[in-house]
């Protein structure tokens, strides 16, 4: 299947992942009173800029390119919930610091959002992440399989996404049945903006996924099944983050069962 | 009130908390509300104390509960509570009316500081028959009288079992429930049931039934309602208050609002705070589809301003079940760490399908649904900047109006009506060039 905006195709996808995080955060700001911290706008995107910025002189890199952060910081405006100036501070640091920090081959380990949340989650009390904010309306669900989509296919990862949402459907509504629960309650675990969130943002990231098709639906399939361990078994919150964050450690070992060539940002390829 | 906020951006962002003042005139409590059900829940690592109240109004004899509790649990883990400590926190928490008088616009001087906050005030079993039967695969864990109530701790494997067992001893069930005590079931939640003891409640003398409480140990920080929502006679409203030590609690698998607060509202909301508090409420309800869960209080129960009541004892919060106060001495007047946030939503099975499940959050920021009226100054004009005054008046009470219409769905003539300002939508009766060229 051709793109929708075939012309668009060379730009790079960065640019509208930039644009629709932004548009989230803006409705989610207006529209859903997110309980957002008004520095947060300011101190994670400027700090995130300025870390990336500060490993590319420190490793004298040649092109500094702020659109990585800028993203990692959206992200993180849209789920971190802090009342600490401290933790705004140092949670871009953390995410970005990952990036350099914990890498292989010519990728890094964590999705850098992921691993920011989930290291503040542990070590801190300060921190949390507010899976309800986005309520269960189906309208909701629609704009942001729409605007998602678009972004995972144009850099070609729609097939994580895809996989993990039907692989954590098949999950849900196989529990649904055994319990013999209506379905109007996986219904509602599914419609969460949480989830689509996740699974269109989050877990499609390029650059921490593996390689190969084969090994990116394996890994969506432990991801999806690591989120309902800690949801159904465990009882506790924030099961897409932990799996997700748990399950990358994995990824070079399916990438060496399983290799392929590593995701290039397309402004990279044509240089 | 993020709006606002938003509006000054950074400047006042950490300097509104304690800035509250005006004097407290009215409170809305959970009384407002037709089949109102209060629970209290105390939590702290996994430990729970569940405290249950409902405002059951019928004959006592007809009274009888099916509780589905996460885990096990045994004899000493039931206990009655005291009603009245569920009253005083109801009013603690309750969304105020503030006023406020306008200032002689003539005259100009300092605004006062606002006024001292409370200090927390002073307030304020069972025989037991041991037997271990079993039939239709439900055995008696445990039976016994506690209070006013006949409980029976019940452990079942199969639902059918459980329903033939509680339709066979007298509990209403309603028709869908099987399929609900099924999934219950295969979910290892254990259910214990509670009837009234006649000859205990009169012996008692109590004229309504006394809240039920349950401590047990589980990760599952839920509230079951999906039983709840089988009766068959509409909407259920529900208030939970969580007492916790770090922070508020919010639901994860709903959303939750912030209900509108702080707004100057007309002069007549004073008589009717009541109605007004209930349409807001409905008119909130039916804004967010009744998919939503409302934040009508958050606060650190060492004070509140202004207050609706006096916060909590040490005394009543040990009763509720705060356990980590336990070892606290009464001469020790050291901060109290508790966290009082509560909630409030009306749902039913299509809106609400699952249970609520929760999460405790580091939010210490206060939250309280306060709504404030503004008396004007009614003196002699002996300024310019009284005649000013006067003129604004009319923007002002024109913008009360359509935020009260906005916020309750009530019918803007009518307000304007009542409030006795002129019909048509502009701030007074004169035009614009009039006010641009005839001041005076």
């Amino acid at each position: 299947m051709k793109p929708l905006f075939a012309h668009l195709h060379y730009y790079d996808p960065r640019v509208y992942q930039i644009s629709i995080l932004s548009t989230l955060l803006i409705y989610g700001l207006f529209f859903l009173d997110f309980d957002v911290n008004p520095w947060a706008i300011i101190l994670i995107p400027s700090t995130a800029i300025l870390t990336q910025y500060a490993y590319h002189r420190y490793l004298s890199l040649p092109i500094f390119d702020a659109k990585s952060p800028l993203i990692s910081a959206l992200s993180l405006c849209l789920l971190l919930r802090t009342n600490s100036i401290t933790l705004l501070l140092l949670a871009p640091i953390i995410t970005i610091s990952s990036k350099f920090l914990f890498r292989w081959r010519e990728k890094h380990l964590f999705n850098p959002t992921n691993f920011g949340l989930v290291t503040l989650l542990l070590l801190t009390e300060q921190i949390w992440v507010s899976p309800g904010q986005w309520g269960n309306g189906t309208l909701l669900a629609l704009l942001f399989a729409g605007l998602g989509s678009w972004v995972i296919y144009q850099a070609n990862r729609a097939d994580i996404t895809l996989a993990f949402l039907i692989f954590y459907a098949i999950i849900l509504f196989g529990r649904a049945s055994w319990l013999g629960d209506p379905l109007t309650i996986p219904l509602h675990q599914l419609q969460s903006g949480a989830l689509l969130l996740f699974a269109f943002f989050m877990l499609s990231d390029p650059k921490t996924t593996p390689d190969s098709r084969a090994g990116r639906l394996l890994f969506a399939l432990l991801v999806a099944l690591g989120a309902a361990f800690v949801q159904f078994w465990l009882y506790r919150t924030n099961g897409l983050l932990w799996s997700l964050a748990f399950f990358s450690l994995l990824t070079p070992i399916i990438d060496r069962l399983l290799p392929n060539q590593p995701y290039q940002w397309p402004i990279h390829k044509e240089k | 009130m993020k709006h606002s906020l938003w509006a000054v951006l950074l400047l006042i962002y950490y300097s509104n908390v304690h800035s509250f003042c005006g004097f407290y005139v009215a409170k809305a409590d959970t009384q407002l509300f037709n089949k109102a059900s209060q629970v209290v829940i105390v939590r702290q690592d996994d430990k729970t104390v569940l405290t249950m109240a409902n405002d059951f109004k019928g004959d006592p004899q007809e009274f009888a509960i099916v509780i589905p509790v996460p885990t096990f649990i045994e004899e000493g883990q039931i206990h009655i509570g005291d009603k009245q400590i569920i009253n005083h926190l109801d009013n603690y928490t309750a969304p105020r009316l503030v006023e406020y008088f306008d200032d002689d616009p003539c005259r100009v001087y300092l605004r006062e500081a606002g006024p001292a906050m409370s200090a927390a005030p002073k307030s304020e079993s069972s025989d037991m028959i041991r037997s271990k039967k079993n039939s239709h695969g439900v055995t008696i864990e445990a039976e016994y009288t506690i209070g006013e109530y006949d409980i029976l701790i019940l452990s079942a494997q199969q639902s059918d079992g459980l329903e033939q067992w509680l339709i066979e001893n007298d509990y209403k069930i309603p028709k869908k429930a099987n399929q609900v005590l099924d999934s219950y079931i295969r979910q290892n939640v254990r259910f214990f049931v509670a009837k009234v003891n006649l000859t205990e409640h009169s012996k008692l003398g109590f004229s309504y039934l006394r809240p039920i409480q349950v401590a047990y140990e589980s990760p599952k920080f839920i509230l079951p309602i999906r039983l709840g929502t089988l009766n068959a006679d509409g909407d259920q409203e529900l208030f939970i208050y969580t007492l916790t030590q770090k922070g508020r609690v919010e639901t994860t698998n709903y959303r939750n609002v912030k209900l509108p607060s702080n707004m100057e509202l007309p002069l007549f909301i004073k008589k009717e705070f009541p109605d007004f508090y209930r349409a807001l409420f409905e008119e909130q309800v039916r804004k967010q589809s009744m998919r939503a869960v409302f934040l009508e209080y958050a606060w650190d129960m060492n004070w509140c301003d202004p207050c609706a009541a006096d916060p909590l004892s040490v005394e009543e919060l040990q009763e509720l079940g705060v356990f980590w106060l336990r070892d606290r001495r009464p001469d020790n007047w050291a901060e109290l760490d508790v966290f009082v946030t509560r909630l409030h939503l009306r749902y039913n099975a299509d809106t609400f399908p699952e249970d609520l499940i929760f999460q405790e959050t580091s939010d210490r920021e206060n939250f309280q649904g306060r709504y404030i009226v503004r008396h004007p100054w009614e003196g002699k004009e002996t300024c310019d900047e009284a005649k000013q005054y006067r003129q604004q008046l009319g923007v002002r009470y024109e913008g009360e109006a359509r935020r009260l219409a906005d916020l309750t769905g009530w019918d803007i003539q009518k307000i304007r009506q009542k409030m006795k300002i002129p019909e048509e939508g502009t701030p007074d009766s004169k035009t614009w060039w009039q006010r641009l060229w005839h001041r005076n």
